[in-house]
C-alpha cells in the first residue's frame, strides 16, 4: 500500500533521513520507535508529502508522490494524519472540525457529513461534545476528536505522530484504546510512539530508527525480546 | 472680571469670524466630507492591496516574493507626501481622474504596504500545525488559507488594522498638496480670510481628535467582542 524507496531528506546541511526503504502492506500496523531526533517524524511526514523528499520516492497505491504535483491533495484524502499537538481548528466547533473536509472535498451534504460525524464521535467516546470548541476539551478528548476528524475522510491508512506524547498520563489510555479499536477494524496504520507496551501489543512490525536510518526492523516479539542491533539494545534498555 | 469678559469676547469674536461669518463653517463641513471619503476609500484600497501583497510574500514564487518585498520597502522608505505628489503628477496627471480618486489610490498604495506587513505577521503568527492539519486532510493551499488560517489570523490582525485606519485618517491632512479641499485645507482657506492666528487649526484639531477617539472606542469594542469568542 505504501512503498518507500531509498528516501533521503535534508534540511539545509542537516541530513535527517539517509536512505530509507520499506513497504507497508494493507491492514498492517507498523510502529516506529527510536530516540528523539532520529528522524521518525520526518519519515512519517514524507509519507503524505508534508515534507518533500530530497531524493528517493514514496508510492501510495503505486502512485509516486513526488510526481503528483497538484493531485497530492486528492491523494492526501486517502492518508489520515494525527499529530502530537492535535492541531484541531480552534475557531471551529468539534462538529465543524470533523465535517469541514468531507463537505468541501468529498461533496457531502452538510446533513450527510453531520450524520457521519455523530457516528465517529460515538466511536471515539465523545457523543455529546459536538458543539464544544476545542479549548473546552481535555488533551485526551482533543486527540480523540483529531482522530475522528481524520477518519471522516475514510482514509485507507492512518499516520500517527506520537499521538499520546503531549498528554497527561491519565489520558493516554483513552487515546490508545481508540487506536486499538482501529487496529481491530483492520485499519492500516503507521504509529510513531514512545508507548512500548502499545507497540508490542498491537504492532505487526516494529521499525527502530536511529540517525536517519531504520537500524532494525522485526516483529514485536523479536525486536523487544531479542534485539540484534547494539543501538536497539541500548535504546530499549533506557525506555523499558 | 474684566479679564474674563475680555477672553469671552475674544473667543466669541473668533468663533464668529472663523465659523459663522460668510458661512465659513461650510469649509470645515466640506473638508470633513473629503477627509472621511479619502480615509474610507484608501482603507479599502489599502486592505485589498495589503492582502494581495501579503499573500504574494508568503508564497514560494520567487518573483512575486521579490516584487512584494520591494513594494513594501519602497513605500515604507519614502514620505507619503512625496508618494502622493509622484502619483498625482507623474502617473495620473494626464488621465483626468478626479482628485479624490487619485488621492485615495495614493493613500491606498501607501497604506497597502503597512497592511501587508500586518497581515503577513498575523498569518505567520498562526501555529504552523494548523496549515499542516488542513493540508493533511486534503485541503488545497488556498482552501486552507481561506477556511483555516485567515479566520484565525484576523484576530491577530484586527487591532493593527484599526490603528492603520486611524493613522490614515490623520495622514489625509496632506491632501491639500494636490489641491483637494480637505479639513486641513479648509482650515487654511478660512485662516486666509480671517487672519486668525490659530483658531481654524484648533477647530480642525478638535475634529481630528474627536473622530480618532470615536474610532479608538469602536475598535476597543470590536476587540473585546473577538476576545469573548475565544
Ligand atoms: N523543518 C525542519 N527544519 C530544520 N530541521 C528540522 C525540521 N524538521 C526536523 N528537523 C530536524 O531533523 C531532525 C529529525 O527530526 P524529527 O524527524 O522530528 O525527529 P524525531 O521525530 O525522531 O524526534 C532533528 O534534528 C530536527 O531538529
Ligand atoms: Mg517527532
Amino acid at each position: 500500500m505504501i512503498k518507500v524507496v531509498d528516501l533521503y531528506k535534508s534540511f539545509g546541511a542537516l541530513e535527517v533521513l539517509k536512505g530509507i526503504s520499506n513497504e507497508i502492506h494493507k491492514g498492517e500496523v507498523v510502529c516506529v520507535i527510536g530516540p528523539s531526533g532520529s528522524g521518525k517524524s520526518t519519515f512519517l511526514r514524507c509519507l503524505n508529502l508534508l515534507e518533500q523528499p530530497t531524493s528517493g520516492d514514496v508510492y501510495v497505491d503505486d502512485v509516486s508522490l513526488t510526481q503528483l504535483g497538484k493531485d497530492i491533495n486528492k491523494l492526501r484524502q486517502k492518508v489520515g494524519m494525527v499529530f502530537q499537538q492535535f492541531n484541531l481548528f480552534p475557531h471551529m466547533t468539534v462538529m465543524e472540525n470533523i465535517t469541514l473536509a468531507p463537505i468541501k472535498l468529498k461533496g457531502m451534504s452538510v446533513e450527510q457529513a453531520r450524520e457521519k460525524a455523530v457516528i465517529l464521535l460515538r466511536k471515539v467516546g465523545l457523543p455529546d461534545k459536538d458543539n464544544e470548541y476545542p479549548n473546552k476539551l481535555s488533551g485526551g478528548q482533543k486527540q480523540r476528536v483529531a482522530i475522528a476528524r481524520a477518519l471522516a475522510m475514510d482514509p485507507e491508512i492512518m499516520l500517527f505522530d506520537e499521538p499520546t506524547s503531549a498528554l497527561d498520563p491519565e489520558m493516554v489510555g483513552e487515546v490508545l484504546s481508540v487506536m486499538k479499536q482501529l487496529v481491530v477494524e483492520g485499519m492500516t496504520m503507521v504509529v510513531v510512539t514512545h508507548e512500548m507496551g502499545f507497540a508490542r501489543e498491537v504492532g505487526d512490525r516494529i521499525l527502530f530508527m536511529d540517525e536517519g536510518l531504520i537500524a532494525e526492523e522485526n516483529t514485536p516479539a523479536e525486536l523487544f525480546g531479542n534485539p540484534k542491533n547494539e543501538r536497539t539494545q541500548s535504546f530499549l534498555s533506557k525506555v523499558l | 472680571m474684566t479679564v474674563i469678559m475680555k477672553i469671552i469676547t475674544t473667543l466669541s469674536d473668533e468663533i464668529f469670524f472663523n465659523l459663522i461669518r460668510e458661512e465659513r463653517y461650510l469649509y470645515f463641513v466640506k473638508g470633513l466630507g473629503i477627509s472621511v471619503q479619502l480615509t474610507l476609500y484608501a482603507a479599502f484600497i489599502g486592505g485589498a492591496i495589503g492582502l494581495m501583497v501579503a499573500l504574494a510574500r508568503l508564497t514560494n514564487n520567487k518573483v512575486l516574493n521579490y516584487l512584494a518585498g520591494k513594494y513594501v520597502d519602497i513605500i515604507r522608505g519614502t514620505p507619503v507626501v512625496v508618494q502622493l505628489l509622484i502619483i498625482y503628477f507623474a502617473v495620473f496627471a494626464s488621465t483626468g481622474l478626479h482628485r479624490v480618486t487619485v488621492a485615495s489610490i495614493a493613500f491606498g498604495i501607501n497604506s497597502g504596504a503597512y497592511v501587508a506587513e500586518l497581515i503577513r505577521a498575523g498569518i505567520q503568527a498562526v501555529d504552523k500545525g494548523q496549515l499542516e492539519a488542513a493540508r493533511s486532510l486534503g485541503l488545497s493551499y488556498p482552501q486552507s488559507m481561506y477556511y483555516i488560517i485567515i479566520p484565525q489570523a484576523i484576530k491577530n490582525i484586527l487591532p493593527g488594522m484599526g490603528n492603520e485606519v486611524i493613522s490614515l485618517w490623520k495622514e489625509t491632512a496632506i491632501a491639500g498638496f494636490i489641491g483637494l479641499e480637505d479639513l486641513m485645507r479648509g482650515a487654511e482657506i478660512v485662516r486666509g480670510r480671517t487672519f486668525s492666528n490659530y483658531t481654524p487649526y484648533l477647530v480642525i484639531a478638535f475634529i481630528y481628535l474627536y473622530i480618532t477617539v470615536l474610532m479608538t472606542m469602536t475598535l476597543g469594542k470590536l476587540e473585546r467582542r473577538l476576545r469573548k469568542s475565544d
